[in-house]
């Protein structure tokens, strides 16, 4: 399950930082006195990364309940 | 405005920590205690990534072409999220094979080849040489910078080839940094390679550079500008800089986009150094977790202010007096603050150094181990296989490698000084080094890359790396004729190296990577489908390529099971006294005193435990099963296909075991039955023996008694009329005949069961042979009016192969066996001979009360009273029918009774036709009630007129 999610994010960080959705943002003007791709950029990236911790950092257990108990129990 | 000597004091402080935090963290390593074994410290080890041409070269890359500089940065992040999978792997295998560095890599997943490890060695050397001169360079023209600032000349031509050798610092600087890397990265030898102590440097280093670039930025922004909206909106007066802000909408632009981001993910993955600190130096594999996305958000971070810092420097200094590559520096200084200008020396010098140390430490490595010594341990006249210990040879080799890789760095710096920024080196040497990515992602994900795949694609890619990348930049720096690059050697403009086979319209970098790439890679899979790996690569091919989910099997188990569930595993499989004996030997061999109660308590459900129980199991039901059953108890770990080939695998083993054993069973059981048939038999056979004896006894005693009978009257009635006693003695000869009969028979009987039948087998007609029989019976028919007819009159039915006395005996039988049955008023016999294309059939019928079915099964058994009632007088041995069954069956051929209910029985035969019919048949005419001579010896052979019963 990770594993995809984390092939499925690389393919969107390979189109989000390339060409043709850099070219509909390489526009000459200011959104929030900062250039459009400039802006652009440094948020898509943000968003990538926060999405990456996301991922990575998401609990590996609920994709395989253990069947063992977890605390040796005492006989 | 700052002093030299005052920036030398300070960087000599600076370094003076490092080697301070190094050895702190060697010792601590040593102490058992790392301070490196957090995920911040893998991230921030991760950032050696930005060197000095991040920290000074990515201004004057943006300052020159906008945006593209972040390609370098944006192409590991795009990549990080694969990092779970390609640097996992890497790292899980670097730990089973012991791997080294990433020419040991190379080597081991092609067979342990010291030829391929040598050839990534030389490659690797010859393209980071360059990026690490080039670190030298940055040190020493940042100095120059900081020292001499706001000096035009020292400026302009800063790090100018004027400087004599003494008076360099890249020397002082190379030197220094030699000290360092032999001091923290060859300090002693260790079969992990890990330098624990240089990594707390790194990661120190990491931290000072992005807060020297962030403080810089910072200042630049909302100093010298009154934040990002200011800055920008300055900018953008000027058309050459409200270019940088956008990107020009052209295919080559974003063509030269999408390469460069390949190269930089090529480069994260396959730089030695990187692949020296993700890989080789990570404690822990689950640091890769927080790494992998610390790491982007550290490279946002330091790639924020660069566009702000090079717009400021653009308009700073519209005229050029300062190179773009020095505008970080540059800009504190002309806004007159030294002391952030001192920060962002000591950051940019932490960006040079950290690359020069890891860079230095995993290429002295490779050549240490992948080049040198397998040289020497090859050269016979050393000896050097029968020395004992080789750790000083190889300390030694270790250092002076990291001193020559230094000193070649700092002369190739004084070679090309001047010539190159630093980020088009840069980008040569990430060509370099993608060089590898073939044989490494091949070599992970494609078992059938074989060496000659790996080591031809390697040299091929590097010679064409170097065809097109640094030898025209050896003409750009006057080493060579520029119409070399224009023209082509010798004029052939397909071979121009810039432009080969006529490829245009991309950039050096770009078209460099596009030919050694394609010619890498396609030698790599071509060569690999032509050659066959040998056992070793292919044993090494599956260690690397199954990497992940093998070592998720063996090496750990994560979860935690009870020792008593896995005490009842094992008793389930093994028996309740072998499983608690070898709980015990487990709990004694982790020093547990199993003769005190309570002791099972004690013994810790580890990995150790559960490995052993899983190796206990491995004996009892194969080791995938084992695996299966142990995770049961443990965790859920989902199968993977392999493993389910294995159990398979297994299985089928065990159901062939027991398929063999099926048909040995079978087998027997067969034997049983035909065992028992025999014994039953026997019995049977037994039984009819009893029955045999006892009615031949009985048949023997009636005319013996009759016999005696008639004797004594005459004995004692002397007296008697002739004619009387003419009368009992004809009665006498009657009974004495029959008994004669009679044993003829028995003996005849028990000679035919005692051997094989000898026929005397001769071509004859059956119509002959029936002819004599009915003659032989005439008289007895014709005392008692039976009538015997055969049929059809006339010629017989050809001639068959038999032995005359014994078929005229059938027949014999059989007629006095339907002469006895036949109606008592008005008897019958029929004798009907039919002619079939392979044989002659003769049935004999008579017009008796016919034999009802059951009796008809076993009438040709021995003594069989099948018939009720039989003809006054007319009494048999019952052995006829049988003795009949046996001589027609000699004859091949066959025999049988019908008997349709009111018409009496059928005795049918046949017998098989002669191979080459040659007729001697003769047919006699015979008619009905055919006149014949009395039977008195009976033919040839056995005198006998059997009869049924």
């Amino acid at each position: 399950m990770k594993r995809q999610r984390l092939i499925a994010l690389f393919v969107l960080g390979f189109l989000l930082f390339n060409y043709p959705v850099l070219s509909l943002f390489s526009v000459e003007s200011v959104v929030l006195g900062l250039p459009v791709l400039y802006l652009y950029l440094f948020c898509a990236w943000g968003g990538f990364v926060w999405l990456l911790s996301r991922i990575v950092d998401a609990p590996e257990a609920s994709a395989s309940p253990r069947r063992g108990p977890a605390v040796p129990p005492t006989d | 405005m700052l002093q030299g000597s005052l920036i030398l004091a300070v960087a000599l402080a600076y370094l003076g920590l490092l080697f301070a935090v190094a050895y702190y963290g060697d010792r601590r390593a040593d102490a058992g205690r790392s301070i490196i074994s957090t995920p911040y410290v893998y991230a921030l080890s991760l950032a050696v990534y930005c060197t000095a041409w991040t920290f000074y070269g990515s201004v004057g890359r943006a300052a020159s072409t906008g945006l593209d500089f972040l390609t370098i940065y944006l192409g590991p992040t795009i990549l990080a999220p694969l990092w779970w999978l390609i640097v996992r792997k890497m790292i899980r295998i670097s730990k089973q094979q012991r791997i080294t560095s990433i020419a040991d890599f190379v080597a081991s997943r092609y067979g342990k080849s010291a030829v391929l490890g040598g050839t990534v060695t030389v490659v690797a050397v010859v393209g980071i040489v360059p990026y690490i001169a080039l670190q030298l360079k940055a040190i020493s023209t940042s100095f120059t910078v900081a020292s001499a600032y706001p000096n035009a000349a020292a400026l302009t031509s800063a790090g100018g080839g004027a400087v004599p050798l003494v008076a360099d610092t890249a020397l002082y600087v190379a030197l220094l940094l030699a000290l360092f890397t032999v001091l923290f990265g060859a300090r002693h030898l260790d079969a992990t390679e890990r330098h624990e102590g240089m990594v707390a440097a790194i990661a120190l280093e990491s931290l000072v550079k992005l807060v020297a670039f962030l403080a810089v930025g910072l200042f630049v922004t909302f100093g010298l500008y009154e934040g990002f909206g200011d800055l920008f909106s300055s900018a953008a007066e000027r058309a050459d800089l409200q270019a940088l802000l956008t990107l020009e909408p052209s295919a080559s632009v974003f063509g030269e986009w999408v390469w460069l981001t390949l190269l930089s993910m090529l480069a994260i993955l396959f730089l030695p150094r990187q692949f020296q600190v993700a890989v080789i130096e990570n404690v822990n594999e689950q640091h890769l977790k927080k790494g992998i996305w610390l790491f982007p958000l550290y490279l946002i971070l330091i790639n924020l202010f660069v566009l702000p810092i090079a717009l400021a420097g653009m308009m700073y200094f519209p005229d050029g007096t300062v190179e773009a590559d020095m505008f970080v520096l540059a800009l504190p200084l002309e806004s007159g603050q030294p002391v952030l200008a001192l920060l962002v020396f000591i950051g940019g010098l932490s960006a040079a150094t950290a690359m020069v140390i890891v860079a230095t430490t995993a290429l002295a490595t490779m050549v240490c181990n992948d080049l040198v010594m397998p040289v020497l341990l090859r050269t016979k006249a050393l000896r050097l296989q029968e020395r004992t210990r080789l750790t000083g040879l190889l300390l030694g080799i270790r250092r002076s490698s990291i001193v020559g890789v230094l000193l070649l760095s700092f002369a190739y710096a004084r070679l090309v000084e001047g010539h190159y920024t630093l980020v088009s080196i840069g980008l040569i040497s990430f060509a370099a080094v993608a060089q590898f990515a073939p044989a490494i992602l091949g070599g992970l994900y494609w078992r059938r890359g074989t060496h000659a795949g790996a080591l031809w694609g390697l040299l091929a890619g590097f010679l064409v790396w170097g065809y097109t990348l640094p030898l025209p930049s050896l003409a750009e720096a006057g080493l060579l004729s520029p119409t070399f690059v224009e023209m082509g050697p010798w004029g052939w403009a397909l071979l121009r190296p810039h432009a080969l086979f006529g490829l245009e319209g991309l950039s050096p970098v770009a078209h460099g990577l596009f030919w050694s790439l394609l010619i890498n890679g396609g030698l790599y899979v071509g060569l690999s489908f032509k050659t066959q790996p040998t056992a070793v690569e292919h044993s090494q091919a599956r260690a690397f390529v199954d990497a992940l989910p093998v070592s998720s099997r063996a090496a750990v188990w994560r979860g935690q099971a009870s020792v008593t569930e896995l005490r009842q595993l094992l008793q389930r499989f093994l028996g309740y006294r072998a499983a608690t004996q070898a709980l015990e030997r487990f709990a004694e061999s982790q020093g547990i005193n199993t003769t005190e109660p309570g002791w099972e308590d004690a013994v810790p459900a580890n990995a150790h435990l559960m490995h052993h129980a899983e190796q206990l199991l491995a004996g009892a039901i194969g080791s995938a099963s084992a695996h299966v059953v142990v995770s049961s108890v443990v965790n859920a770990e989902p199968l993977s296909l392999a493993e389910v080939m294995e159990i398979l695998d297994e299985t089928q083993q065990m159901m062939a075991h027991s398929r063999e054993l099926q048909r040995k069973k079978h087998a027997l059981e067969e034997a049983t039955q035909r065992l028992q048939a025999a014994n039953a038999q026997l019995q049977e056979l037994d039984r009819l023996k009893d029955d045999f004896i006892s009615t031949v006894t009985h048949e023997l005693r009636t005319p013996l008694t009759s016999i005696r009978a008639f004797s004594e009257i005459m004995h004692d009635n002397p007296d008697l009329s002739a004619e009387q006693r003419q009368e009992f003695l004809e009665v006498i000869i009657k009974e004495e005949e029959r008994l004669t009969r009679l044993i003829n028979q028995v003996l005849d009987l028990q000679k035919l069961e005692a051997e094989p039948m000898r026929l005397q087998v001769e071509p004859l007609s059956l119509r002959t042979i029936v002819n004599e029989a009915v003659q032989a019976m005439s008289q007895q028919m014709e005392n008692a009016s039976v009538v015997c007819t055969v049929q059809p009159p006339g010629p017989g039915p050809g001639t068959v192969e038999g032995d005359r006395d014994r078929l005229k005996q059938v027949l014999l039988n059989l007629l006095s066996n339907a002469f006895k049955f036949c109606d008592d008023t008005d008897g019958r016999i029929f004798v009907t001979l039919r002619g079939r294309a392979n044989e002659v059939q003769v049935d004999v019928a008579d017009n008796g009360p016919g034999i009802d079915r059951e009796a008809r099964a076993s009438i040709f058994e021995r003594f069989q009273q099948a018939r009720p009632r039989a003809r006054a007088g007319a009494s048999g041995s019952g052995l006829g029918l049988t003795i009949a069954q046996r001589i027609i069956l000699e004859h091949d051929g066959d025999i049988w009774v019908s008997s349709p209910p009111g018409e009496g029985a059928t005795f049918s035969f046949t017998v098989p036709r002669a191979q080459a019919s040659t007729p001697t048949d003769d047919p006699g005419p015979l008619g009905d009630g055919a006149s014949a001579t009395p039977d008195t010896a009976g033919s040839a052979g056995s005198p006998i007129t059997s009869s049924d019963s």
